[in-house]
């Protein structure tokens, strides 16, 4: 950059940093700046040119990078402004807004606030600076309130009311501005987009003063309620070392106060660490045994075995009140392993989880499934789940989830045709490759071989559908 | 006993499991192996050197059981020859597989065989007449597939039993032997 330009901040996130009571006034994109002659500076390429109430902002304006720092000409350093002409060459050509900018002595743009002289005669030197606007901006639009930014010297106001009483707000004396942006009392009026987002700002602030008063009274009821999680801290803590310091001697009112605690903590929602350590907190074990005595009977009306999302509806429904969630439910049924209860949890390859008898067999099942699926009919067509189902007296979504164990297992093949998914038992072991063409006489393949060719393959009978 | 052409198919031809996928792997081991062996077997027999994918192959639907083998599983089956060398993807886009029931050095042995039994030790003849002159008609050389042919005899070549050379045009490939 070179030092003809005032510097201009910029925020971290590349926007310039303002002036007290500078607002933003029009900005155009991929604008070139040009100047008569590469004495004085170097043609600034595509920029983003931002006119404000006090100066001529350029800053470097690319995707990739945040600019650091941009170049400013003080709207006070301005001595003219040309008027567009309007040739058959500027229909050609991208617009262009070309000013006169005094330079002081040492070749830089005047700048006032530097405190040197007076706007005028500081130099008679100027130099013509051209900004060529390459972008799709409003330019017409664009000089217009460039003539009346620089006509309304608001710079002149600020310093006038800075030098005053000193006040923030700036309320100084007009001197001979003739209406335009400012009313009155000396304050900038609101406009454009700038004056919106101004009046948002303000909002904002004062939301967030009156947010931060209402904040003091939960600031003090959180400060009760830390007071109270320390409290159940403590006494989780004397729970603690009291189990782990149990002797045989210990009487059963402690224990029994302690459980009480526990449950008690449980209620207000605090999960003891003891729950994991012992069988488990009073609450969990209650519920695992209620549990195992209500899902005796759906599981019996079931089959034996009942998905575990059932289960959980059918316990809530009769719960009526008081219903558990999801989690409490998994953990009355993690508990069972550790009590002598009949039934038990399962989870098949699938992510499936059941509950089932704990004298069910898998064994046993695999045993019906093959007996069911060497009938000459399920020979000569396999089975579906609904058939399996039908046959075990299970849900079709469990006779599914043992189909794929046996399967599994080498018992059955599966089918996949637009007939659907449906089971065969597995020839497969007993073919040679070697030896494609040779059937054994007693074997699953004759079995099958007779079954089928007794009526004609692929006629399905209609009871099986 | 069902046939597709002149092919006796095997029992299991009609077992309706046999034309899906199987995920376990012990049973999905046996399958491909049974697969692989019936294509060596009805390619040899019916004289197939090239299946290609997209289009109808008899061995791979059964209108009897009503199944057809999915593209998968015919890509699946065919990859399993080709990792044992009895075949070769004639493309990258997987869509062409040349069948080598008979391997190259077998071939090679073939041609061996045939030009002693012919006397052509010393003799020169031209590619295709290796594949379809007279004496060609009757053994297993008649209508082999060019593309094979000419594999096997670079292989002779490179042990030296004879020689390739380019004719006055581009159909005209010549093989002198040295047997």
């Amino acid at each position: 950059m070179s030092n003809f330009f005032s510097k201009a901040e910029v925020t971290s996130s590349g926007r310039p940093v303002l002036l007290h009571n500078e607002v933003e006034c029009h900005l155009l994109s991929a604008v070139d700046l040009e100047p008569e002659d590469h004495r004085h500076f170097s043609l600034l390429k595509s920029g983003l040119l931002i006119l404000t109430t006090h100066r001529l902002i350029w800053l470097l304006s690319s995707s990739a990078s945040t600019p650091t720092s941009a170049s400013a000409i003080p709207l006070a350093a301005i001595s003219h402004i040309f008027s567009s002409k309007k040739s058959l060459k500027s229909v050609f050509h991208s617009p262009r807004i070309r000013f006169q900018v005094l330079v002081s002595s040492d070749g830089r743009v005047f700048d006032p606030s530097s405190g040197s002289g007076s706007s005028s005669g500081s130099g008679s030197r100027s130099v013509v600076v051209t900004a060529v606007i390459r972008g799709k901006g409003d330019c017409d639009g664009f000089l217009v309130k460039f003539w009346d930014s620089w006509r309304a010297r608001v710079w002149e106001t600020t310093k006038i009311s800075s030098s005053g009483s000193g006040s923030a707000s700036g309320s100084g004396v007009a001197t001979g501005i003739g209406g335009g942006l400012y009313s009155s009392d000396g304050s900038v009026r609101m406009v454009g987009v700038a004056g919106i987002l101004r009046k948002e700002q303000e909002m904002w602030e004062s939301t967030d003063k009156s947010l931060q008063d209402a904040f003091q009274d939960l600031n003090a009821l959180m400060s009760k309620a830390k007071e109270m999680v320390m409290l159940a801290e403590k006494m989780r803590q004397k729970l603690l070392s009291g189990t782990s310091s149990q002797t045989s001697g210990t009487n059963d009112e402690d224990m029994g106060s302690k459980e009480e605690m526990q449950d008690w903590l449980l209620s207000v929602g605090i999960i003891s660490p003891v729950t994991k350590e012992s069988a488990g907190a009073l609450y969990h074990q209650q519920l695992s045994r209620q549990l195992a005595d209500f899902v005796r009977i759906p599981l019996e009306r079931a089959g034996g075995m009942i998905n575990l999302i059932d289960a959980y509806c059918l316990f809530n429904r009769a719960r009526g009140t008081e219903l558990i969630s999801p989690d409490d439910m998994l953990q009355a049924c993690s508990l069972w392993e550790k009590f002598d209860v009949p039934v038990m949890l399962r989870k098949f390859d699938s992510g499936v989880m059941v509950i089932q008898n704990k004298s069910h067999s898998d064994e046993e099942v695999f045993a019906r499934i093959k007996s069911l699926v060497t009938k000459p009919e399920a020979l000569r067509t396999g089975i579906s789940p609904t058939d399996a189902a039908m046959t075990l007296g299970i849900a079709p979504a469990m006779a599914k989830e043992h189909l794929l164990t046996a399967e599994s297992k080498g018992l059955l093949c599966r089918d996949i045709s637009p007939d659907g998914f449906r089971f065969y038992i597995n020839l497969f072991p007993e073919i040679d490759p070697c030896n494609m063409y040779f059937v054994k006489d007693y074997g699953i393949c004759s079995t099958w071989i007779k079954a089928v060719s007794t009526t004609g393959i692929g006629e399905r009978s209609s009871t099986f559908r | 006993m069902q046939k597709l052409g002149d092919f006796k198919l095997p029992h299991f031809f009609n077992y309706p499991p046999y034309f899906t996928l199987q995920p376990v792997r012990e049973t999905s081991e046996k399958q491909i192996q049974l697969w692989k062996e019936l294509i060596l077997d009805y390619c040899r027999i019916q004289k197939i050197f090239v299946i290609r994918l997209e289009e109808e192959f008899p061995l791979f639907s059964n209108s009897v059981v009503e199944r057809t083998l999915s593209h998968e599983a015919r890509e699946a089956f065919l990859s399993a020859l080709v990792a044992e060398g009895r075949a070769e993807w004639l493309d990258k886009g997987r869509r062409n597989c040349l069948i080598l029931w008979h391997r190259i050095q077998e071939w090679a042995d073939i041609i061996v065989n045939f030009v002693k039994d012919n006397g052509f030790e010393d003799s020169v003849m031209t590619v295709e007449e290796i594949r379809s002159g007279i004496e060609s008609r009757g053994t297993e050389l008649q209508g082999i597939d060019r593309t094979i042919l000419v594999r096997a005899l670079k292989l002779l070549e490179h042990k030296g039993k004879l020689a390739i050379f380019k004719g006055t045009s581009t159909d005209d490939e010549g093989v002198k032997f040295s047997v």
